[in-house]
């Protein structure tokens, strides 16, 4: 098992700087000049010269990333010209409060997603099949910023129980209970897509596992129907769960960028709007970096999860 | 319609794509969809012609007029513009770059995929990775790039969409163009002299575009959610131009005071995604069956038992071991019910083994798993007839004392061992676990017994072997695991369903010198099913001729043997080959003439 997850390690740098190569070229397609275009059009012809020549780019594109990665790898991720601070500061501080917010969602949309698409497997044809499905169907296509404008209505303007906005109260708060309360709408309102796609694939592995061959030896060797689904179904479905799961990660992060907005959750997403707005480029390639990282490290978990429920994967 | 002639197949008539209508139009959910999304895309359409006040005139007057406002259906919003105008009007934009978004993303992403799939080698490496690399980048998150660096603005987000959904389409246009560009058609077209591009235009394309149009359907949908997401977060339309998800974000400011506002636009871009989304699922089924979620159904813990009438078992039949007399097993298909087991009757008598024979397709399976209810159902049925053990008719029985029979009493081995064990639990798990669903003992206890009947079954260093996983043996070890399996309990009839059919020759003989040893020392019943004559020869007691779901022949294994009644007999006895015998051989697996040989099944 050590030296599975040593190689999918190894494995996860080649896609790390394929990322940001990627990042690197999207940014160099700056039309114009990057200089100006970082500092704005205000900027004095000083410091742009000055910026063109710390961001190397009087040198030639590969050896201009080099020096790039070199300082990324380094901890520098430039300095947010907008905010005047580093950064990789700003983003580290905001990177915490999606983690919260995306983390919960994945963790809701998990348990969720299963529980539904297990439960409307085995009951496959019956009314809470129906009922799944037909939730399943309005959740993956109701737009998340939409739902989320619904349940601050509902939630915060007629029933007044849940905030609508803001991670911590401004007076008073700060505690678990405080930030429980409002995380509960933002985390619930991203959850919903993925629950949904997790519910229907769920479905679809439970239903195909119980066709298989070995299924039919469980129910031959007299084994109660409870431990056929829930111990062999199941486990066989998973392995193709949870790399779903995995994907959904990669939904909830993206997704953060409209549920922090609605919500003014003070994340990642609601801080890559407003720099692109106020195109302060650094802070955006800093953003997206960071949390495509994390969708990276993400999926390699589900990675190292489905090798450890199938043997057959890790060799 | 095969998926096969789908996939890979060469160039269709225009036949097929009215079937996928026809079959997209009987899905009433899809159907109803259709018609939703065009209406909703005609409303678009008619915009400039429709009787609606000007979207983007302000009338300070008429601000915030609620719903039902006269001269104003859906009232105004904070600039006292009509509400429906500014409805119908961004709807159309938001259509407009959706569908411009797939078109793009379809066009490019299909263009990449034929030229990686079509060169192959390390140019289809080489892109490949990059698609790759891309979709390593949650999605939106590299829209949102694009449009940091394009910046904001309705055309910008159209291209940052389009941009990140072309991995999709080069990916499955990909992966279908690989397979085509090594069959035959394409070979010949090579050889023929035509070029490249003629190839690609003329002999694939017109075979992957099912694909690009089931990537489409279901892509479509997200293309406009998502630009309407960007215009929400004010990157793409820009004002006084409004599409639904720029109404809907301008609208949030107000959302406390006129919630209307903002909910219409919602609705709208609801409405269509939905829409969209199950218009796309019914392309996507009507276009490739396989794909069909809805088509699985689970089968259940017994086969459905629906017996007219149950036939009372005589005294033989409670004497012996196991009876089955007069079995009838049905499947469903389409409307009707096709009855491949009729009614047929044997007996298994304590400790003797009687061989079922029969090709495929003779039922003689479907015998075996009705005996306990494994029948998959749905589609299996059983309509008739009784299986009698220890004098008791099991079918009567309910799903607990059916399932107290399984691995009990009566145990199964079945035949292709790799897909009958499960891939994910150790063979000493399974088999440990076999022990404890009929007997009271830990977990520990169980194992020593796994690792105990492991033995019996001379599978060596036990103790190791009970820590590896099915994909980890040899396909004769696995069968001995089945045995071991089977053994578990130390039932009274074994039901063998073609143990040995799957392994290599002398594998095989082992695993019957093994169940003839087991058979001897524990005094059991076994019901050998088997295609095989040869096999029957060597361990059975009496045999039991199958064809057609019906029993032809039976009776001593030596008399059968040695004076076949039935023509069918004599050919299947034939089929063992003999060294030196080569003419005969083949005479006797000529085609049996006979009444309904044309039926599809058997012969």
């Amino acid at each position: 098992m050590a030296s599975y997850i040593a190689k999918r390690l190894f494995a996860a740098i080649p896609v790390l700087l394929g990322l940001s190569m990627i990042v690197f070229l999207i940014m160099a397609m700056i039309p114009g000049d990057p200089a100006t275009a970082i500092l704005g059009s205000y900027a004095t012809p000083e410091n742009v010269e000055r910026l063109n020549r710390s961001l190397g780019l009087d040198k030639a594109l590969p050896q201009q990333y080099l020096a790039w990665l070199g300082n990324l790898l380094h901890g520098d991720f430039g300095r947010s010209y907008a905010l005047n601070r580093p950064v990789l500061d700003e983003v580290l501080e905001r990177f915490s409060a999606t983690l919260i917010l995306a983390g919960t969602a994945l963790i809701l949309c998990t348990v969720f997603g299963l529980l539904a698409g297990i439960v409307s497997a085995v009951r496959q044809f019956g009314w809470v099949d129906r009922v799944v499905t037909f939730f399943v169907l309005i959740g993956i296509s109701i737009p998340s910023f939409f739902l989320g404008l619904l349940l601050i209505l509902l939630f915060a303007v007629q029933l007044r129980i849940l905030p609508a906005s803001g991670m911590y109260a401004i007076y008073g708060g700060g505690d678990l209970a405080d930030l429980l309360k409002h995380l509960l709408l933002p985390a619930v309102t991203l959850a919903v897509v993925a629950t949904g796609v997790v519910a229907r694939l769920t479905r679809t592995a439970m239903l195909e596992v119980l066709r298989q061959d070995f299924i039919r030896t469980a129910r031959a060797k007299g084994l109660s129907e409870r431990k056929v689904i829930y111990r062999h179904a199941l486990k066989a479905a998973m392995v193709s769960v949870v790399p779903v799961i995995g994907l959904q990660a990669g939904f909830v992060l993206g997704g953060a960028v409209y549920i922090e907005t609605v919500f003014q959750w003070p994340g990642i997403g609601a801080m890559l709007v407003k720099a692109i707005s106020t195109r302060d480029l650094l802070l955006v390639q800093g953003g997206v970096l960071f949390v495509a990282a994390a969708y990276v490290f993400v999926n390699l978990i589900a990675d190292i999860v489905q090798a450890v429920l199938d043997p057959r994967l890790k060799t | 319609m095969s998926t096969q002639a789908l996939e890979v197949g060469p160039p269709k008539d225009s036949g097929q794509s009215r079937t996928a209508w026809r079959l997209l139009m009987n899905n009433r959910l899809a159907a109803a969809a259709f018609y939703i999304v065009v209406l909703i895309v005609i409303m678009a359409l008619m915009a400039p012609i429709l009787p609606l006040h000007d979207p983007d005139t302000t009338s300070p007057a008429n601000r915030l007029l609620p719903l039902f406002s006269e001269g104003h259906l859906l009232g105004t919003d904070h600039l006292g513009r009509d509400v429906l105008a500014r409805l119908v009007w961004g709807t159309r934009v938001s259509l407009f770059v959706g569908i411009s978004a797939a078109l793009a993303a379809a066009f490019f992403g299909s263009l990449i995929g034929l030229v990686a799939g079509y060169a192959g080698g390390r140019a289809d490496n080489l892109i490949m990775r990059g698609i790759d690399m891309l979709m390593a980048f949650p999605y939106i998150l590299l829209a949102l790039a694009i449009v940091a660096v394009l910046g904001p603005g309705l055309l910008n987000a159209l291209y940052a969409i389009a941009i990140v959904n072309i991995p999709f389409f080069a990916r499955n246009v990909r992966g279908i163009t690989r397979g085509l560009s090594h069959r035959e058609f394409v070979d010949a077209a090579r050889l023929s002299g035509k070029s490249h591009i003629a190839i690609l235009t003329t002999e694939i394309l017109p075979n992957v575009l099912p694909i690009i149009v089931i990537t489409m359907s279901t892509t479509i949908g997200w293309m406009i959610l998502e630009t309407a997401g960007l215009s929400f977060l004010g990157l793409g339309a820009q004002p006084p131009q409004a599409d639904l998800g720029s109404m809907l974000g301008q609208g949030r400011a107000l959302l406390f005071t006129a919630p209307m506002i903002s909910v219409i636009p919602g609705v709208m871009v609801f409405l269509i995604v939905m829409g969209v989304n199950l218009l796309g699922d019914g392309v996507r089924d009507a276009l490739d069956p396989r794909l069909r979620a809805g088509a699985l159904s689970r089968p259940m813990p017994v086969t459905r038992i629906e017996r007219p009438h149950v036939p009372e078992p005589d005294e033989t039949a409670k004497a012996s071991a196991l009876a089955v007399t007069g079995l009838e097993t049905s499947f469903e298909q389409g409307g009707g019910r096709e009855v491949a087991v009729k009614g047929i009757s044997f007996t298994l008598r304590k400790g003797e083994c009687l061989g079922l024979i029969g090709e495929s397709g003779s039922g003689k399976s479907v015998t075996a798993l009705s005996i306990l209810g494994l029948v998959a159902s749905p589609p299996g049925v059983i309509t008739g007839g009784a299986v009698t053990i220890e004098g008791r008719d099991v079918l009567s029985l309910d799903e607990t004392q059916i399932a107290s029979f399984r691995g009990g009493k009566v145990a199964y081995i079945f035949q292709d061992p790799l897909t009958t064990l499960h891939p994910l639990f150790t063979v000493g798990e399974q088999v440990a676990e076999a022990v404890r669903a009929h007997q009271p003992i830990d977990r520990v206890g169980a194992h020593e017994k796994a690792v105990e009947l492991l033995r019996t079954v001379q599978i060596p260093d036990p103790e190791q072997r009970a820590r590896a996983y099915p994909h980890e043996l040899s396909g004769g070890q696995r069968q001995r695991v089945g045995i071991a399996m089977a053994l578990a309990n130390d039932p009274d009839i074994i039901i063998a369903d073609e143990p040995t059919t799957a392994l290599d020759v002398t594998v095989q003989a082992e695993i019957l010198r093994l169940l003839q040893a087991l058979r001897r020392d524990r005094g059991l019943a076994l019901l050998f099913i088997t295609h095989d004559f040869g096999v029957v020869a060597e361990i059975c007691d009496r045999v039991a001729v199958m064809r057609h779901g019906e029993i032809v022949e039976a009776g001593e294994t030596a008399t059968v043997l040695g004076d076949p009644k039935h023509p069918y007999t004599k050919r299947l006895i034939a089929c063992v080959p003999i060294p030196g015998q080569g003419r005969a051989f083949l005479d006797a697996i000529r085609a049996l003439p006979s009444a309904d040989t044309d039926r599809g099944r058997g012969a």
